[in-house]
């Protein structure tokens, strides 16, 4: 039997021990007619052979191998080897929430690294330890400015990305807090409505930037209008990647900043695992949702590490924790961890630059196509809109057959395309040769 | 020591390589929306990184380096094949929005665990969006709050065991109901007097881990699910104790309506130091309706993602489609044991219990000592009240002998709690050596109590102060100090 090691002979020997002839004695409090006839029709055991082939299988069903422009959210950044040699070390991978820190002081101080990458990132003053994925840390980063200022009111941008503001939707349905989004004026979020919005019930406004269409917002502005409003917690939600090239958040004054990691040095994986970041000001500490490791000694007096603020969590404070979180990504923050140290000041620089340089190069050149154009005439990063002439979808069918994914339908005639430091000119350049093709094909 | 990342900088030093930039195009970004300061991230070279994180996960305890009996969290062993297979690129590269066609086989896998984890369970439906277990209960509870809602009941509040994980009512919190906990009964049990006096008819729901965290089974779970049903609550299974039912008895057919699993307990995905996990959720058919958006469904061999349920659905708790990558290395294990084995873990991981448990029951308080499941819970009572040391000092001279410590101080109904659960993957031997290992230390603390008061002493660092850590705050390293 795979993965257990006693034998049959074993297993005697320990019911023996035990004091019983047989295993189901162990087992007799529990309702005889519940334990009759359990059947699981789960097929015959596989071996590692046969399981090998299935499962190659189904992945050869799977197309890897395409120019995709696939955004929105999750992106497909170059990852350096040596991440994955590390996330597959059993000693971090096998091993539990660092619960006793003297046995775990491996996981405790890469976290506190993970801490001060993000917080290096994004310019804040504390990080958690990782949350599920962005979406989930959008909707933490909610309640806790819920919990700070004990209004039940959040006003979101409309240019969040959707998927973000369907989880805000399900994680704040219940506790009953009112959610205003704001409309949407040529890909940025709308100003002037911004400030209408903006009242003394209002405990935050989320801003992603850059955001949903790839779009950049005018943070300054933004920031003004938010810290008008008395008490109101600016939150943004970024793109980690673009933080080498863009203002860090702490350059315009936001609150909490959280995002989707992923684009640290972890796989696509068709969606998760993900990993959501959160970072903020000291003085909102006790507020924040997860797990946080701190410095401090040990007996002797060396510098060791430890789980830190843990009064706010769940395993202690029971119905009053600030989340329900327990389990995190804690391996997908360690690749996270990883690939910044490797990529290093000048290499996370260079993948910004990149990306972006690359980005706009094939906007430029859509644009010079006869029926596209951009859809939106304001600064982007390594994301943008197109208008088509013909409905999005029947393109995204068309280059399907020459292997090209040309982005995301975000409307009838709306693509979303993603540009990474991992495409080639020729790659940015095939792609403009299909859409120039689409209309007469 | 182990120096930070951050000291072991060298300007200019690098540590990747990427292609040249081979378009010529402007950045495009304004230059107010320029960073001004530079992010300071290491500069280090590759091999500084692997010393820097081989050394540092030489300091972890994990299952491959040694026995892990850390109750409630069943810590077996993580097959080697997952990793290698769930590597393919036609897994690890596919991009969750790609064309449904593209993505047949991933979408197979998914369809093919929510049934197996529906035949395993006996509860029909399963939603693979849940990336934890605690997420998997917040499913579950918006499940369970959807049902009410589309039958007009008044429902305020949840019922739960003071035995409960702490997720449990956090959990109730965030789904908007209150908690209403009730004590256990001197079996370690549900109080059914308790039960029937906490119930009326704003209860929404009763959230019960089955077998319990004292590792026993609830053997009066029909009447507490009648007791329930009969105000139209719902019964929720904390999956978190799976490991001792599988082939033993199904959830699904004991009276419980909604259920979570954690993958990365009883289906052997890691748990990587905190995650990712994956908490699937199952529920019984007619709750089918109200399952976050989108399940994975198929016709006539066509798999897809299927948004057909949107008006009733719970909408969506995750950016996509779960925790992908780890449910495909749950589905490789299940399909690698197969009914019989999946039987066999379950009594083996009970017997293993048990024998632990017999053999350490002259040496320390059993509260609640009968057979127990797959896990069960001892106490340090007996040392602290005849030698002084708590279960605390116990736990850290635990680490000295190599193993993890069990989880301490909970359930919170035990004093001086130590739960304890080997799983089925450990050997006798492996059992016997920490037997032997527990009773010396029950003998050290008569003996020497001093010694486990100022343990471990041969872990990487020696006893760390948690509440230093918390008095002068250090959460980020300050580089360049």
């Amino acid at each position: 039997m795979p993965y257990i090691s006693n034998t049959d002979n074993e297993r005697k020997q320990m019911l023996a021990e035990i004091g019983v002839d047989k295993f189901e004695k162990l087992v007799e409090n529990i309702p005889q007619k519940f334990r009759e006839n359990v059947k699981l029709q789960l097929g015959d055991a596989m071996s590692e052979l046969e399981i090998s082939r299935k499962i190659s299988e189904l992945a050869n069903k799977n197309n890897a191998i395409v120019n995709s422009f696939l955004g929105a959210g999750i992106y497909d950044h170059f990852i350096p080897a040596a991440v994955d040699h590390i996330v597959l070390n059993p000693e971090f991978h096998t091993a539990y929430t660092p619960y006793q820190a003297e046995v775990s002081q491996g996981t405790l101080q890469y976290i506190y690294e993970y801490q001060t990458l993000i917080c290096e990132l994004t310019g804040m003053e504390i990080s958690n330890a990782g949350m599920y994925d962005g979406a989930t840390a959008a909707a933490e980063a909610i309640l806790m400015a819920v919990r700070k200022t004990k209004k039940f009111r959040a006003v979101i941008a409309g240019t969040v990305n959707p998927d973000f503001i369907e989880v805000i939707k399900a994680y704040t349905e219940g506790i009953e807090i009112e959610l205003i989004t704001i409309p949407v004026k040529n890909g940025q979020v709308d100003l002037d409505i911004l400030k209408t919005e903006m009242n003394d019930e209002t405990a935050c406004f989320l801003l992603q930037t850059p955001n949903y269409f790839g779009n950049i917002e005018d943070v300054f502005a933004i920031e003004k209008i938010v810290h008008a409003t008395k008490k109101a917690l600016f939150i943004t939600a970024v793109d980690p990647i673009s933080l080498s090239l863009l203002n860090a958040p702490s350059e315009y004054k936001a609150d909490i900043v959280i995002g989707e990691g992923q684009a640290l040095g972890n796989g696509m994986n068709f969606g998760g695992p993900l990993f959501g970041f959160l970072a903020t000001n000291l003085k909102l500490s006790r507020s924040m949702p997860g797990r946080i490791v701190g410095a401090t000694l040990d007996a002797d007096g060396e510098t060791a590490y430890a789980l830190t603020l843990q009064a706010r969590e769940q395993h202690i404070r029971r119905a009053k924790a600030t989340s329900n979180i327990c389990s995190n990504e804690a391996l997908c923050c360690l690749a996270a961890t990883v690939y910044m140290c490797l990529m290093g000041k000048d290499g996370m620089k260079k993948v910004a630059e990149q990306s972006a340089t690359k980005a706009h190069y094939l906007a430029n050149e859509i644009e010079k196509l006869d029926g596209f154009s951009r859809t939106f005439n304001v600064p982007f990063f390594k994301e943008f809109a197109i208008n088509t002439p013909i409905p999005a979808k029947k393109i995204i069918e068309k280059l399907k057959v020459k292997n090209i994914f040309p982005g995301v339908a975000i409307g009838e005639n709306m693509l979303l395309l993603a540009v990474t430091e991992k495409k080639r000119k020729c790659d940015l350049d095939e792609l403009v040769k299909a859409l120039a093709e689409v209309q007469n094909d | 020591m182990t120096k930070t990342i951050f000291e072991k900088t060298s300007v200019g030093r690098t540590g990747f390589t990427l292609p040249q930039n081979d378009v010529d195009a402007a950045n495009g970004i304004p230059e107010n929306f320029k960073r001004k300061v530079d992010a300071n991230l290491p500069e280090v070279s590759e091999l500084d990184v692997m010393r820097h994180f081989t050394e540092l996960g030489a300091k972890n305890h994990s299952v491959e380096k040694g026995f892990y009996p850390l109750g409630s969290c069943t810590m077996k062993y993580n097959p080697k094949l997952n990793e290698t297979l769930v590597r393919n690129a036609g897994f690890s590269n596919i991009h969750p929005l790609q064309p449904q066609e593209t993505v047949q086989g991933a979408l197979e896998i998914l369809f093919e665990l929510q049934q197996d984890l529906a035949e395993i369970s006996g509860l029909p439906a399963v939603t693979l969006q849940p990336v934890a277990g605690a997420h998997g209960e917040f499913a579950g509870l918006k499940i369970m709050s959807a049902y009410h809602k589309a039958k007009e009941n008044k429902k305020t509040k949840i019922i739960l065991p003071d035995s409960a994980h702490g997720t449990n009512p956090a959990s109730v919190i965030l789904a908007g109901y209150e908690v209403v906990e009730i004590a256990s009964n001197e079996k370690g049990m549900v109080d059914i007097e308790a039960l029937k006096n906490a119930v009326d008819e704003e209860t929404a729901g009763f959230m019960l881990t089955n077998p319990n965290t004292l590792g026993i089974f609830e053997t009066q779970i029909e009447e507490i699910a009648e007791i329930i049903h009969r105000v139209d609550g719902l019964m929720y299974m904390d999956g978190a104790n799976l490991n001792a039912l599988l082939g033993i008895v199904k959830p699904g057919e004991i009276g419980f309506d909604i259920m979570h699993f954690n993958l990365h307990k009883t289906f052997a995905t890691p748990h990587g130091g905190g995650g990712p996990g994956s908490g699937p959720v199952g529920v019984r058919a007619d709750l089918e309706q109200f399952l976050p958006i989108p399940q994975i469904s198929q016709n006539n061999g066509n798999y897809f993602l299927d948004f057909g349920h949107k008006q009733t659905s719970t909408g969506k708790i995750h950016s996509f489609y779960g925790n992908f990558a780890v449910n495909v290395r749950a589905y490789i294990y299940i399909k690698m044991l197969g009914e019989n084995g999946m039987k066999r873990v379950s009594e083996n991981a009970i017997i293993n219990a048990n024998y632990i448990l017999k053999k350490l029951e002259k040496y320390y308080d059993i509260p609640f000592n009968e057979y127990c499941m797959h896990e069960f819970v001892a106490s340090g009572n007996w040392q602290k009240e005849e030698n002084g040391v708590s279960t605390f000092d116990i736990a850290k001279r635990i680490l000295d002998k190599g193993y993890h410590a069990p989880t301490v101080y909970f359930p919170l109904i035990v004093k001086e709690a130590m739960m304890i659960e080997p799983t089925e993957t450990e050997s006798k031997e492996t059992l016997d050596e920490f037997i032997e290992a527990m009773i010396e230390i029950a003998k050290e603390a008569k003996e020497n109590p001093e010694l486990l008061k100022t343990a471990p002493l041969n872990t990487p660092v020696k006893r760390v102060d948690d509440t230093l850590a918390v008095r002068q705050l250090n959460v980020k390293f300050k580089i360049g100090n």
